[in-house]
């Protein structure tokens, strides 16, 4: 008896330690969850915070005269009328007439308060409707760049004011009048890249990285697949399969920009393919995902209970059948979710890009995959490298538009293997 | 501590008291030699002539020289303690040791006076013929139907729907789950009891009308009704079928089969009609067996 109570006693003792280091243990998980967790929120508020300002552009209503004399154009449908008019100088006296203390020498100022392109954006509405000569109307042009970061950063630090201290007081009048106005950047989405921060948007890249995509999904799953399927039931066993395997795992640790480096060297100078399009992109992060893609989809398939490929020989079924009817349905689950996690990767990489010229400044948003493009990320990085403190808040605005892209694709990745598992 | 271990004692004699007035004496042959196999292994209708068989994983053997005929419609288990080889050997008379790449199988094998190990022979066409029951259930993730109805698909057994409907019927009536699942035949087969999910692959087993069926432990998984409905089945089934039956269980080996061959360290120890092993084993090793003095 007395040898039990000491027995109980021990482990009662014992008990205390062990709950003990549970609880410790515990703990550790919390702070190291608690960390990550601060962390992502920092990253997060920070980016939102700064580039939440790049969904907004400023806008400046004007009440603009179509004057023949002043814009020397009678016709707007003549075309070679319209090379030689002059579409600044009715939008300048539109601005000087809504600020009545303006004078004759300010009209290069005034001028600097419109965007460039906002004549380009009258003569393309002249040409539409020439009716309009000689009429007046209401219309809304971007503003300046410098007036956009002053709407938005007046006060802030971080950026530095451009316009002249006349100038801000007669935006700031201009804004009292309810004539200078943040809207939602449309423009953002609709628009490729500019050397105007205003005009500036992301749809060139949006599209390119869409084009890289498809090229790398297209390529990358079929061949990982293939490559896991034929690794994991067919190969035999020997020196030559081990050898394989080492290099995919090998593969899959090597640094991206030496993908870029192999891209150029052989996509580019050897097989003489364009700079700069969505196929060579494609071409590079097809290599670079393939390990990825391999290495989960033969995770997946060694995942499939031996039972169910027995009792599939044991009725007679053959190899490739035993693969198509049972291992293929159990394991795609798991290879569709290493491959999307592969192609999130590939959708947020930069540096093999760089070397395949897809950091080119492209206005165009590309048509094809043999267009000339860039992607998301380069977008950012070029944005972020500006001197132009206006593009800084596009490069943020970019980064959420590319994180909203990669959160989709793991959306339907946990989609899918909730669709495509069965319960046991 | 000594009360304990006496009553362990007397509770393994306990059936050794039974059955030791039967038996008049203890047999006196205890050698256990290669290739030596006391009792009755050949038959004169033989399904299976196994002839010399060894089995090696690497370098080790599992099965060392083994001589056996199975008979024709003949219910014929496996017993003998873990590690002896007799799933081995099962898994040896339909190829299921294949897909292990250490694995080498040598001597003659002959279903129906046919190599089985022959380069020529279609495996598949073999497993089609020699079908086999596994000691998990392992039943397809797929519905009640498409796990029945498999085997005759994937070997065109069925031209046209109904064909296959009368296929899946009767081998699921064969299997005694038609009137349990007749109006599920949808549902996952995953969704069922252990019981139904191992009739249910024996059902699947015998719907591409195998000539063989090899049960590898069947009802270790399964509680005694479950057991006793399976055993009811290999009964019925052993008119129409020869069964191969691998079981831990002596009483089941006593109940269903037809004779009984006793496995020991890969060596076939000894084979007799299954009412002889179990009361008058000829052989010291299936005695100290059967009676639970080892295994």
């Amino acid at each position: 008896m007395t040898d039990h109570t000491s027995q109980a006693e021990l482990v009662r003792r014992s008990l205390k330690h062990r709950y003990r280091k549970e609880r410790r243990f515990r703990a550790y998980g919390i702070l190291a969850i608690a960390i990550a967790l601060t962390a992502l929120i920092t990253l997060f508020t920070d980016i939102v915070g700064k580039g939440y300002t790049g969904f907004l552009k400023t806008t400046i209503t004007l009440e603009v005269t179509m004057d023949p004399d002043l814009m020397y154009l009678d016709d707007p449908t003549d075309s070679k009328q319209v090379r030689m008019a002059d579409f600044v100088a009715p939008l300048v006296a539109a601005v000087d007439n809504a600020l009545p203390g303006a004078t004759a020498d300010d009209q290069d100022a005034l001028r600097r308060l419109i965007n460039p392109y906002a004549s380009n954006e009258l003569r393309d509405a002249l040409i539409e409707n020439p009716e309009w000569m000689g009429t007046t109307r209401t219309m809304s042009f971007l503003a300046h760049s410098n007036v956009d970061v002053y709407v938005k950063h007046k006060g802030d630090a971080a950026y530095s004011i451009k316009l002249t201290g006349q100038q801000q007081s007669w935006v700031d009048e201009l804004r009292e009048q309810g004539l200078v106005e943040t809207s939602f950047n449309d423009v953002f989405f609709t628009n490729g890249d500019s050397r105007d921060p205003a005009k500036a948007g992301v749809l060139g890249a949006i599209v390119g990285s869409l084009l890289t995509m498809i090229i790398t999904l297209v390529l990358a799953f079929p061949i990982g697949v293939a490559a896991a399927i034929y690794l994991e039931e067919f190969a035999p066993r020997n020196r030559l399969t081990d050898f394989i395997e080492v290099n995919i795992n090998n593969l899959a640790a090597v640094p991206s920009i030496i993908f870029g480096l192999l891209g150029l060297a052989i996509f580019i100078n050897l097989f003489g393919m364009p700079r700069s399009v969505p196929v060579v992109g494609g071409l590079v992060l097809t290599l670079m995902t393939l390990p990825t893609i391999i290495i989960s989809s033969r995770a997946a398939i060694k995942s499939v209970p031996p039972s169910v490929r027995e009792a599939a020989e044991g009725i007679g079924a053959s190899k490739m059948q035993v693969v198509l009817h049972h291992v293929l349905p159990l394991a795609l689950p798991g290879m569709l979710t290493g491959s999307i996690i592969g192609m999130a990767q590939a959708l947020g990489e930069t540096a093999p890009l760089l070397l395949i010229g897809m950091v080119a400044f492209i206005v165009e948003v590309p048509e094809g995959v043999f267009d000339a493009a860039t992607v998301l990320p380069v977008q950012v990085f070029l944005w972020a490298g500006s001197p132009e403190l206006a593009f800084i808040e596009r490069a943020s605005a970019a980064i959420m538009v590319l994180l909203a892209f990669l959160m989709t694709m793991n959306a339907m990745a946990i989609w899918l293997r909730k669709r495509l598992e069965r319960r046991w | 501590m000594n009360t304990m271990s006496s009553t362990r004692i007397n509770q393994v004699q306990a059936p050794e008291e039974k059955v030791m007035p039967v038996t008049v004496e203890k047999p006196e042959n205890t050698v256990m030699e290669e290739g030596v196999t006391v009792g009755t292994p050949f038959a004169d209708d033989a399904k299976f002539k196994l002839r010399n068989v060894e089995v090696f994983y690497g370098d080790s053997p599992a099965i060392k020289n083994i001589s056996l005929d199975i008979a024709r419609n003949e219910v014929i288990a496996f017993i003998g303690p873990s590690g002896c080889g007799k799933s081995t050997f099962l898994r040896c008379l339909n190829r299921m040791n294949d897909s292990i790449d250490a694995c080498r199988v040598k001597g003659q094998l002959l279903l129906d006076g046919h190599d089985i190990y022959d380069a020529k022979r279609d495996v598949v066409e073999l497993r089609a013929r020699v079908g086999m029951v596994f000691q998990k259930p392992n039943p397809f993730p797929k519905s009640i139907y498409d796990n029945v109805a498999y085997g005759p698909r994937i070997h065109g057994l069925a031209n046209r729907k109904s064909e296959l409907d009368d296929i899946v019927e009767n081998s699921l009536r064969k299997a005694g789950l038609w009137n349990e699942v007749k109006d599920r035949l949808d549902a996952m087969a995953t969704g069922m009891s252990g019981g139904q999910q191992q009739r249910l692959c024996i059902a699947r087993a015998i719907a591409v009308s195998p000539e063989v069926v090899l049960m590898d432990e069947p009802c270790s998984a399964l509680d005694p009704i479950a057991t006793a409905k399976v055993e009811e089945l290999i009964a019925e089934l052993s008119e129409s079928f020869t069964i191969v039956i691998v079981t831990h269980s002596m009483q089941q080996a006593a109940r269903v089969s037809h004779r009984t061959a006793y496995f020991h360290l890969g060596h076939l120890v000894e084979v007799n009609e299954t009412s002889k092993v179990f009361t008058t084993p000829e052989h010291q090793l299936t005695e100290s067996y059967i009676s639970g003095r080892f295994g």
